[in-house]
C-alpha cells in the first residue's frame, strides 16, 4: 500500500511540475494584460498604434514609429543575415572539409553563445565608429543596428538551417546525382527545396531574436522616438522603449510602455504560431 | 595537383555550379570573419584593462570592481537553479517517462514551453517587475531577479532533459519493470543516472544564459553595484554592471576588460554543456 502511494504522490508531483510552463505562461498573459489593457481606456488602440508623434511629457501616445523602428531594424538585420546564413549551413552540410567542420560548427554556437551586452559594446566601440566614418552621420544609426542584428541572428539562422538541411534524406542528393547533375546544383535544385520549410523555420527564429533584441540595439541605435528618417538616422524599437523610459514612467505613461510589451508580446506570438506551423511541415 | 586540376576543369564545365560553391565558401569566410572580429576585439581591447583593482574588495565608483557583481551573478545564477531545475526535470520526467504522448495535458505543456523559449528577455523583465517586484513587493531584489530568470530558463532545462530522458534506450526500463520495479524506482535509479550528463549540459547551458541576461534584471534586480545584504537586497550582475559601465561613457576600459571577463565565463559554460554533453553520447 505504502509503495503504492508513494508511486501515485510522485507522479502528481512531476505532473504539477510540467504544469508550472502552463502556470508562467498564464502568469505573464495576465500581468501583461491586465497592467496593459486598462490604458486602451484612456487613448484608443487605433490611435495608439497608428499615432506618429510618442511624447509622454504631453500626453501623446503613439508607437507607430517603435513600430516601424522594430520592423525596419528587423527587415535590415535579415537581408544582410539570411542569405548569409543560409549559404553558411549549406556549406556546413554539404560542401565543408570535415576538418573545417569541426572548428566551424563549434566557432558558430560559441558565436551564439555571446551575451547581447557584449554585442552591444562592440557595436557601441567597434561598428558606429566605423559606419560614421565610412558613411557619414553620427554614427549611432538604423543601420549600424541592422549590422550589430545580422550578426546576432546569424547563429540562430545557421544551427536551424543546418539541421533542417540535414534532415533530407541522402536519397535525393543522391539520385539527383545519378541524373548526373553537379554537386551543387543537386543541392540547390533538390535538397535546398526540400528543406524549404525548415530554412524558413529558421528564418522566422532569426525573426523573432531580431525583434525581441534590447540592450544591443539600445546601445547602437540612437533611440530617438520619431518617424525612422533614413539608414544614418537614428531609430527607436519597441523593446528599446520599454527599457528606456521603464525607470522613472509612471500613471498613463508607465502603462502606455506596458502597453508597448502587450503590442510586442503579439507579434511575438504571431511570430511564434508561424515558426512551429513552419517546423511542423518540415517533420510532415 | 590532380585534384585541383579537375577542380578547375569542372569550374570552367560548370560555371554556374562553380559560383555557387565560391558563394557557399564566401559566406562561411565572412561568418568566420565576424566572429572572430568580435572574439578578437573583446580580447584585445579588454585584455590590456584588466587590472587588478578590477577585483577590489571594496567598491567605489573609481575603481569599479566587478567583484561585488561576480558575487551577484553567483548568487542569481542559484537562485534561478534552485527554481528552475526541479521545475524542469519533474516536468521532463512527467512528458517523458508518465505522460500518454498525446494527452491533452501534454500537448499544453508542449505548446507553453515552445511559447516561453520564444518571449524576449524584456516582456521577462516586464511580468518580473510587475509580478514579484511589485505585486508581491519584493520591490528590487535578486531574489526578484532569479526568479523572473528561473521562468525564463525553464523551457530550456525542460526541453534538455526531455531530449536526454528520452536518449536512454527503452530496454532499460522494460529491464526495470521485468526485474518488479515500479514506476518511480524505474525513474530514479535506471533512467536519470545515465541520463545525467544530457540533464547537466542542459543546466550549465542555462546558466550561460543567466549570466548573459540584462534586459530581465534592469527592472527586477536593480543596478545596485556593491555588495549585497541579503536575497532581499538590489544587485547588480556581471551583464548589467557591464551594461551600465559602458551606457556611463566614464569607464570604457573597465567596461571591455568586463566584456573580457563575461565572454570567458560564458564560453566557457557553453564550451563545458558541450564537452558533458558528448561524453552523454560517448558513454
Amino acid at each position: 500500500m505504502g509503495g503504492k502511494f508513494r508511486e501515485t504522490a510522485m507522479r502528481c508531483v512531476f505532473c504539477a511540475t510540467a504544469c508550472a510552463c502552463i502556470l508562467a505562461v498564464l502568469l505573464i498573459c495576465f500581468f501583461l494584460f491586465a497592467n496593459g489593457l486598462p490604458f486602451f481606456g484612456e487613448v484608443s488602440l487605433w490611435d495608439f498604434l497608428t499615432g506618429e508623434k510618442w511624447k509622454p511629457g504631453n500626453g501623446i501616445f503613439g508607437i507607430l514609429p517603435m513600430i516601424l523602428g522594430s520592423i525596419y531594424v528587423t527587415g535590415g538585420a535579415l537581408l544582410l543575415g539570411a542569405p548569409l546564413g543560409i549559404l553558411t549551413a549549406i556549406y556546413l552540410v554539404r560542401f565543408c572539409p570535415t576538418r573545417l567542420y569541426r572548428v566551424l560548427k563549434p566557432a558558430v554556437a560559441l558565436l551564439a553563445g555571446i551575451p547581447s551586452v557584449v554585442y552591444g559594446f562592440f557595436g557601441l566601440t567597434a561598428i558606429v565608429p566605423f559606419v560614421k566614418e565610412t558613411f557619414g552621420g553620427d554614427g549611432n544609426s538604423m543601420l549600424t543596428a541592422c549590422i550589430l542584428l545580422a550578426m546576432m541572428i546569424l547563429p540562430t539562422i545557421i544551427l536551424q538551417a543546418e539541421s533542417a538541411i540535414r534532415a533530407v534524406p541522402e536519397s535525393y542528393f543522391e539520385g539527383s546525382l545519378a541524373l548526373g547533375a553537379t554537386r551543387e546544383a543537386s543541392v540547390l535544385r533538390t535538397v535546398v527545396p526540400a528543406a524549404r520549410s525548415g530554412i524558413l523555420a529558421a528564418i522566422i527564429l532569426g525573426v523573432g531574436r531580431a525583434v525581441g533584441e534590447t540592450m544591443a540595439v539600445m546601445m547602437v541605435a540612437g533611440n530617438q522616438a520619431r518617424m525612422p528618417k533614413g539608414l544614418l538616422k537614428g531609430i527607436r524599437t519597441m523593446t528599446v522603449n520599454i527599457v528606456m523610459e521603464m525607470g522613472y514612467a509612471t500613471d498613463l505613461h508607465r502603462e502606455a510602455l506596458i502597453a508597448t510589451g502587450v503590442v510586442l508580446f503579439v507579434f511575438i506570438l504571431l511570430i511564434n504560431a508561424l515558426f512551429s506551423a513552419l517546423n511542423r511541415r518540415q517533420v510532415q | 595537383m590532380k585534384r585541383a586540376r579537375l577542380f578547375l576543369k569542372n569550374a570552367a564545365r560548370y560555371p554556374g555550379s562553380f559560383l555557387v560553391r565560391l558563394l557557399c565558401a564566401a559566406a562561411s569566410l565572412i561568418v568566420a570573419g565576424a566572429l572572430a572580429l568580435i572574439i578578437g576585439y573583446i580580447l584585445i581591447t579588454g585584455i590590456p584593462n584588466l587590472k587588478p583593482s578590477l577585483f577590489a574588495l571594496e567598491y567605489n565608483s573609481d575603481n569599479v570592481s566587478l567583484l561585488p557583481a561576480l558575487f551577484n551573478t553567483v548568487i542569481m545564477t542559484l537562485l534561478s537553479l534552485l527554481l528552475a531545475v526541479p521545475l524542469g526535470v519533474g516536468g521532463a520526467i512527467y512528458l517523458a517517462e508518465y505522460a500518454n504522448r498525446s494527452s491533452r495535458i501534454v500537448k499544453a505543456v508542449r505548446l507553453t514551453a515552445e511559447t516561453l523559449a520564444g518571449i524576449p528577455s524584456i516582456l521577462y523583465g516586464l511580468f518580473g517587475m510587475m509580478f514579484f517586484v511589485t505585486s508581491l513587493r519584493w520591490s528590487y531584489s535578486l531574489l526578484a531577479g532569479g526568479m523572473t530568470l528561473a521562468v525564463m530558463i525553464l523551457p530550456l532545462i525542460l526541453r534538455t532533459t526531455e531530449e536526454a530522458l528520452l536518449s536512454i534506450p527503452d530496454s532499460y526500463r522494460e529491464g526495470s519493470f521485468g526485474l518488479g520495479a515500479g514506476r518511480l524506482r524505474t525513474v530514479t535509479r535506471i533512467v536519470l543516472p545515465p541520463a545525467m550528463s544530457g540533464i547537466l549540459a542542459g543546466v550549465i547551458l542555462a546558466i550561460g544564459r543567466v549570466v548573459g541576461e540584462t534586459a530581465a534584471l534592469i527592472y527586477t534586480a536593480g543596478t545596485v553595484a556593491d555588495w549585497p545584504k541579503g536575497v532581499m537586497s538590489s544587485g547588480r550582475t556581471l551583464a548589467v554592471h557591464m551594461y551600465v559601465l559602458s551606457g556611463e561613457g566614464l569607464h570604457v576600459n573597465e567596461a571591455s576588460a568586463t566584456a573580457v571577463v563575461l565572454l570567458v565565463i560564458v564560453v566557457g559554460m557553453n564550451a563545458l554543456s558541450a564537452f558533458v554533453a558528448k561524453k552523454l553520447t560517448r558513454g
